[in-house]
């Protein structure tokens, strides 16, 4: 690490400009579609930034000596490594710096909440008291660079080490991992349920936030490199583990991620109209609801009242402005302060059009005489002292009710891990709450089994998965080798 | 891809298909589904496997006209591929020996209901089968049935097969006559309810499988939620098959219709 920032290069770069100018440069700021054309049609919302704004931000990167930005990082990418090499104009590098240690930089520039993240501990923020440096729109316009180029660099396949590896859940866990062991010498193949590869990225995370192009170059870039995709194949179901060991199977890396909506089990939640942020969601991203010619049918809600403050959440109120939706509102039970929501989702939100109730908690859904939901029923609630986890948690306020009507409610509360692989292996240690247990090295109970993303965690952020199929790639790889 | 090697047409709007699908054909128990997809732009619906043959690799659905997929895929012919079929999804039936076993089938229900039959016959269960259609033509799978049933009951609406009457009819006769220790029902959503009702007066365990609407059919989004003793499940992993008398067959049949509307729209294109 400090050698990389001792070569010679870098000495010089810094000294081109003094310190005391670099943080007079102001952060720059993304390139957005306006809020008002935005908010009805699916495009990107982010546009990138340009590559004057590039270079520009990457002149605010001070190089520290103690870059306390990567520490912020889940998997300790070469920050001031990858700014620098944007800051002298060789794009293409900088691009390799991230894939060495990111196997999605496209993605994670697009979906990490790096303000939680690297840029928290940036120290301009830390030390300076001034806007962090830029890091996920650098990582973003580095990745996007190279993509745009054509000039993708796959990385060396050393020989096949002839032994052989699955996948179960091609999301970004089950992606990093595939990715990690191809370059390892494995044959990989990745085993996937739906129709399509990608899992969260594709059926989650809308379009105007993350373009399924961009996942499917990444996909195309581990096909190249040998990765085989199954789709339609359920580990536990259309293939056991035992079939995976027959075929000559040596590990197996599960990555089935966070499956079960969770509901609020609240009077009337089984209202038609009333449906989970992931049903929504994957009807709209995944099957393509809103196309004329697709036959999954969609809800085109008028009134749609979106229950959670998470990105999921946000997800799901603003794809709801885009199908139509007049009145598009987030009803959260703490206040805007404990949103789990990356900050950029709730101001893209509110720029929107998005109505936020914040302190508001439904207790009862009515529906009419078809069964259909048109009025909710909110409990108004105030912040009383912190929880378990840390925030203030609500309680209610005695005799606050209000009504308000809706045809459509989202429920974006939370997920619970897939049932599918912990009730179809015997012997695997699962937890109380239904994730796969594993140890530092992310290995399971069951030594060729090891296991990462959600499925693990029970539902966490693309960067930590994907750190997880990096961890999970090495230690397989040292098992498999004694 | 998934061929189909062979199609017969049950009646007018029901049809039999035979699909190839080698792994869902060996790893399939009585009781499964698949979600099945037919074309690029085609939506995800769970069938019930009717029977599969390991051997050959393939697996039978039993599909009936009712929306804008089981028209397609009725239509489809031999030859043709469906783009997904995947499974085996869902809980298997709970095999054991029970003693007496009434099977109830309506409509092309009567097709998920065979492997139950055959599998309670073969756990040394006494069968009795009630197959129920409108009228004779619609009665299906009789023969395959009566290879693994004690008895056979028809019942059709009309009386033109048969016995005249309900499905209701016949596993009142049987329960009248003789000691039941299990019914097992599979039909159309207000059939199995007054099945349901039926066993209930009577105290007879009755295990529904129900037919919801999915998506992923994995467990991921919730579409086929029911309230079972008060609680919601997810058809999808925690069935297909419950407790009969446990099941809110009322909020089912209302959750059947949520996309009714668009699905009429839809299928106004198609006639077009």
């Amino acid at each position: 690490m400090a050698e990389d920032r001792n070569v010679a290069w870098r000495e010089e770069l810094r000294k081109t400009i003094k310190n005391k100018e670099r943080i007079e440069i102001p952060r720059v700021h993304m390139n957005e579609l306006n809020a008002h054309y935005r908010a009805r049609v699916r495009e990107e919302v982010n546009q990138g930034l340009t590559v004057e704004q590039a270079l520009m931000e990457s002149k605010r990167c001070l190089d520290c000596p103690n870059p306390t930005c990567m520490t912020g990082c889940p998997v300790s990418i070469n920050i001031p490594g990858f700014i620098k090499n944007i800051e002298r104009e060789n794009f293409l590098e900088a691009a390799k710096v991230l894939k060495e240690t990111s196997a999605l930089p496209a993605v994670c520039g697009r979906v990490c909440p790096q303000e939680k993240q690297c840029e928290s501990k940036c120290f301009y923020k830390q030390k300076l008291g001034k806007d962090a440096v830029a890091i996920g729109y650098l990582e973003r316009f580095a990745a996007d660079y190279e993509r745009e180029s054509g000039k993708v660099s796959t990385p060396s396949i050393p020989a096949k080490n002839g032994k052989k590896v699955a996948v179960v859940g091609s999301g970004p866990a089950g992606l990093s991992f595939a990715g990690d062991m191809i370059k390892k010498g494995y044959d990989v193949t990745v085993f996937e349920a739906l129709h399509e590869i990608g899992g969260v990225l594709k059926y989650g995370i809308p379009e105007f936030r993350l373009p399924n192009s961009i996942v499917d170059v990444e996909i195309e870039n581990l096909s190249k490199m040998g990765v085989k995709f199954v789709k339609d194949c359920i580990i536990g179901k259309t293939l056991s583990m035992d079939d995976l060991k027959e075929q000559g199977f040596q590990g197996v890396f599960v990555a089935s991620g966070a499956g079960l909506p969770r509901f609020m089990n609240i009077k009337g939640e089984n209202l038609i109209g009333i449906l989970s942020s992931n049903e929504y969601l994957t009807r709209v991203n995944l099957m393509d609801a809103s196309d004329e010619e697709a036959d999954t049918p969609i809800f085109k809600g008028k009134n749609v009242a979106v229950i959670g403050g998470g990105n999921t959440a946000m997800d799901s109120v603003r794809t709801a402005l885009r199908l139509g939706a007049q009145r598009a509102m987030i009803v959260y039970r703490r206040s805007e302060d404990e949103m789990p929501a990356r900050l950029e989702e709730v101001k893209h939100a509110k720029e929107e059009g998005v109505e936020f109730m914040t302190l508001h908690n439904p207790i009862e859904y009515v529906g009419d005489e078809k069964g259909h939901v048109c009025k909710m029923i909110l409990q108004k609630m105030e912040l009383g002292e912190p929880d378990a986890s840390g925030r203030r948690s609500p309680v209610p306020v005695e005799g606050a009710i209000e009504e308000i009507e809706v045809d459509q409610v989202i429920v974006s509360v939370g997920v619970s891990p897939n049932p599918l692989i912990p009730n179809s292996v015997s012997g695997l240690e699962v937890s109380p709450k239904g994730t796969i247990v594993v140890d530092v090295f992310m290995q399971s109970s069951i030594p060729t089994i090891f296991a990462g993303g959600d499925i693990v965690r029970g539902g966490a952020t693309v960067i930590l998965a994907m750190g997880d199929g990096r961890a999970a790639a090495k230690s397989m790889d040292e098992y498999l080798k004694k | 891809m998934n061929k189909i090697v062979n199609k017969e047409n049950f009646s007018e709007n029901v049809v039999k298909l035979e699909v190839e699908a080698p792994l869902i054909a060996r790893a399939r128990k009585a009781g499964h589904f698949v979600i099945v997809r037919v074309w690029e732009k085609g939506e995800r619906i769970p069938l019930t496997i009717a029977c599969a043959d390991e051997k050959k690799g393939t697996i039978t659905l039993v599909v009936q006209k009712v929306g804008v997929t089981s028209t397609k895929l009725c239509d489809m012919q031999v030859g043709d591929e469906i783009v997904d079929v995947v499974g085996p999804l869902g809980k298997a039936t709970h095999i054991e020996k029970f003693g007496t076993v009434v099977c109830a089938g309506g409509g092309v229900g009567v097709a998920p209901l065979l492997p139950i039959v055959e599998a309670m016959k073969k756990a040394g269960n006494r069968v009795i089968t009630v197959l129920a259609a409108r009228t004779k033509d619609l009665v299906i799978m009789e023969k395959q049935m009566r290879e693994f049933s004690d008895e056979v009951i028809i019942m059709t609406d009309d009386g033109s097969y048969g016995k005249k009457g309900l499905v209701t009819n016949g596993v009142e006769e049987v329960i009248l006559r003789e000691k039941v220790d299990l019914c097992v029902t599979i039909g159309p959503a207000i059939m199995m309810k007054f099945v349901s009702l039926l066993t209930k007066k009577y105290n007879l365990p009755t295990i529904a499988s129900l037919n919801t609407i999915m998506v992923d059919g994995t467990g991921m989004c919730g579409a086929c939620r029911v309230t079972v003793g008060g609680k919601t499940k997810f058809v999808c992993v925690d069935g297909p098959e419950f407790d009969a008398h446990q099941v809110d067959f009322d909020e089912m049949l209302m959750r059947a219709g949520a996309y009714r509307e668009q699905e009429k729209a839809d299928m106004y294109k198609i006639a077009k």
